[in-house]
């Protein structure tokens, strides 16, 4: 379980304080799997980084597993990430030159895993991917999809308790990305595994249980979605259909590029 | 995290970029050789010096008519005169064979050779005082100077380039165009540089007074003298030889105590001191400039890692987040610069000991390749790829892991 208590993080920008978070409240259970929405600026970002340990926030209480986190040092930081979160990036982030297997142990050897545990954890962790018989291919011999799924192995290799994914079908076609949507929601049925998925894409976000709305730094709506997308499901093109569904996304539904 | 497992990423990380690592490995190779050639060099050097100075015997006294390092000497107050040699052997004691001798550069040739050798005049003590010894024929006998014979003792190079193997006794040599006959040739002391006897010819000091040298080795119509070597009767009385000389001379000569004596009274173990001193300021003046090379290479790792941290600031930045704390950054960057340093240690070496068994080979310096250079030079190396390491690692180290994965 994770929690957030009344989070801010504030950063100067040439003189100017912003305030990316302004009083962030949530929790999420073990076994969710929610999305966390909001068009660019309205702190996701920030906010995954938080939730991912990968930053402290400026104000406020942050809860992993009941452990407090909001004051922790950096190599503490780092420990958590190692043991307990895992990331899947909209750019897969992969090594160059080095083989899917090896990319999947990477986080092992920041956990102290004994050298020879690691290939077999990371096999497993491949398999689940689907991507076994490629493991000892590197990633400019793999397309998109396949090193998403790498990247993705990667993540469960340390069998975290949170899974994070910044946009993870961002880059990639839209049939690639059901596909990736579909392993996902698979996890979660089969692994209930905590998957948060961070995305200003409506559409995705219907594919999970539970959707919370960021609009500047403020959680301003926090949905049950009762009948999450079946991955694979062709994206409507009813502007209705985010109307009703999303009164405060950016709901024009088009992929807007980051960047 | 394992050194191994460390060790594996910094080979992989340098093999995928081959030619900017081979070529920051070459400026370490170039400065590590560098040291190693010009220490052993060096070392040989001094060796060789030394153990010349040794063979020349071990209760040895010279005297020499200039100073030996820096101008004067030459004026005629200053020159060193056969009457002195006599004063020395009748008021000093404890002599066990003296020598006197005038050295000069002549022309020397047979009918269709000619060259420029130090020829000396000597008397007969010189083989025993500075312990030459005959190959082929005879040294002087005291005969031979009372009668100015026109004889000559030559060095074992000087009959090799003269005769060409053909045997030199009998033969005759001109020394200023006068005809001398060789009656024996000094065995080789097997050195090479400027103390080696192999390449001087020996005249009887008459001789060469009456024949030779001429007003050269005049001052006011006395005979001078180029230099004494004294033997001592044994290593305790070296000291009382030396001041006991130096107080005839000023005797001789008319000075006081605290005149400058112009000459030069110094025993071999003086002589050992002063010239591997200067040996060593040498080795390691050289050795310095060749360490400059050697840190020279070392930016060129710390540049390169600089280099490398930016290009992979997504990569440090996915590490951070997948759980590497900073140390485990820190060391991964400081493995492959020390990795960088010692792989270029090794090559050094090796071409170092190469470059100075070539010296050895050609017979120019009998380098001495040492452990403790090698040790040096490899320790040394480590030690700079983990010093310019540090910065670059600690930079990588450092990189907050949100802004290095955004980093494009």
């Amino acid at each position: 379980m994770i929690e957030a208590k009344n989070i801010t993080k504030t950063y100067t920008l040439g003189g100017d304080e912003v305030h990316a978070l302004d009083g962030v409240n949530l929790k999420i259970n073990d076994g969710e799997m929610v999305s966390i929405m909001g068009p660019s600026g309205s702190g996701k970002s920030t906010l995954m980084a938080i939730l991912g340990c990968l930053d402290t926030p400026t104000s406020g209480d942050y809860f992993v597993d009941d452990q407090p986190v909001a004051k922790l040092k950096e190599n503490q930081l780092a420990y958590l990430r190692a043991h307990k979160i895992g990331f899947v990036f909209q750019q897969f982030n992969l090594l160059p030159r080095t083989s899917a297997l090896e990319n999947v142990m990477l986080p092992l050897t920041y956990d102290g895993t004994k050298m020879k545990d690691r290939i077999a954890r990371a096999e497993t962790a491949l398999e689940i991917v689907g991507l076994k018989e490629r493991m000892q291919h590197h990633p400019n011999q793999l397309s998109g999809g396949q090193q998403q799924r790498v990247a993705i192995a990667r993540a469960l290799v340390n069998d975290p308790a949170i899974l994070l994914a910044d946009e993870p079908t961002g880059n990639l076609d839209s049939k690639t990305g059901a596909e990736i949507m579909a392993l996902f929601q698979d996890l979660h049925a089969k692994k209930k595994q905590t998957v948060i998925y961070v995305t200003h894409d409506s559409f995705i976000a219907r594919h999970t249980n539970r959707i919370i709305h960021l609009m500047d730094g403020k959680v301003v709506h926090d949905e049950i979605n009762k009948k999450p997308i079946k991955a694979g499901t062709e994206r409507p093109d009813d502007l209705l259909f985010y109307l009703n569904g999303n009164g405060n996304g950016n709901g024009n539904g088009t992929k807007e590029k980051q960047k | 995290m394992s050194i191994l497992n460390n060790i594996r990423i910094a080979i992989r990380a340098l093999r995928s970029n081959m030619l900017r690592s081979s070529l920051t490995v070459l400026g370490i190779v170039i400065g590590v050789a560098a040291v190693v050639a010009l220490l052993s060099i060096g070392r040989g050097a001094t060796q060789g010096i030394t153990s010349q100075v040794e063979g020349m015997g071990t209760n040895l006294v010279t005297i020499s008519s200039a100073r030996r390092f820096g101008p004067g000497g030459s004026s005629s107050e200053g020159s060193l005169l056969y009457s002195d040699y006599e004063a020395i052997i009748s008021k000093v004691d404890n002599i066990a064979g003296i020598a006197p001798y005038y050295q000069s550069q002549e022309t020397v040739s047979t009918t269709n050779k000619s060259s420029t050798y130090s020829v000396i005049g000597v008397t007969t003590s010189y083989e025993d005082v500075t312990l030459q010894t005959i190959d082929v024929g005879r040294f002087f006998t005291s005969e031979d100077g009372l009668t100015k014979a026109r004889v000559a003792v030559i060095g074992s190079d000087v009959s090799t380039d003269l005769f060409e193997g053909l045997n030199p006794i009998g033969r005759t040599i001109k020394i200023n165009n006068a005809d001398f006959e060789v009656i024996g040739v000094l065995a080789s002391k097997g050195t090479s540089g400027f103390m080696s006897g192999d390449s001087n010819v020996l005249i009887p000091l008459e001789t060469g007074y009456s024949k030779v040298f001429g007003t050269r080795a005049k001052s006011n119509g006395k005979n001078t003298l180029s230099g004494i070597s004294i033997s001592a009767v044994d290593a305790e009385s070296v000291n009382g030889v030396i001041s006991r000389t130096e107080t005839v001379l000023r005797s001789q000569h008319g000075l006081g105590l605290n005149d400058d004596l112009g000459f030069t009274v110094s025993s071999q173990a003086q002589m050992l001191s002063s010239l591997s001193s200067i040996s060593d300021t040498l080795t390691s003046f050289l050795g310095a400039i060749a360490g400059i090379s050697l840190l020279v290479g070392g930016i060129g790792i710390m540049n390169i890692t600089l280099v490398s941290v930016t290009e992979r600031t997504r990569e440090i930045g996915l590490r951070k987040a997948v759980g590497a704390p900073r140390k485990a950054i820190l060391f991964q960057f400081l493995v492959e610069t020390v990795t960088l340093s010692l792989i270029g240690g090794v090559l050094g070496i090796a071409l170092g000991a190469a470059i100075a068994g070539i010296f050895t080979f050609l017979g120019l310096i009998e380098a001495a390749v040492t452990a403790d250079v090698l040790l040096l030079s490899f320790s040394f190396s480590a030690l700079i790829g983990l010093f310019f390491g540090l910065y670059p690692a600690w930079q990588a180290s450092k990189l907050s892991p949100i802004e290095a994965l955004r980093y494009e």
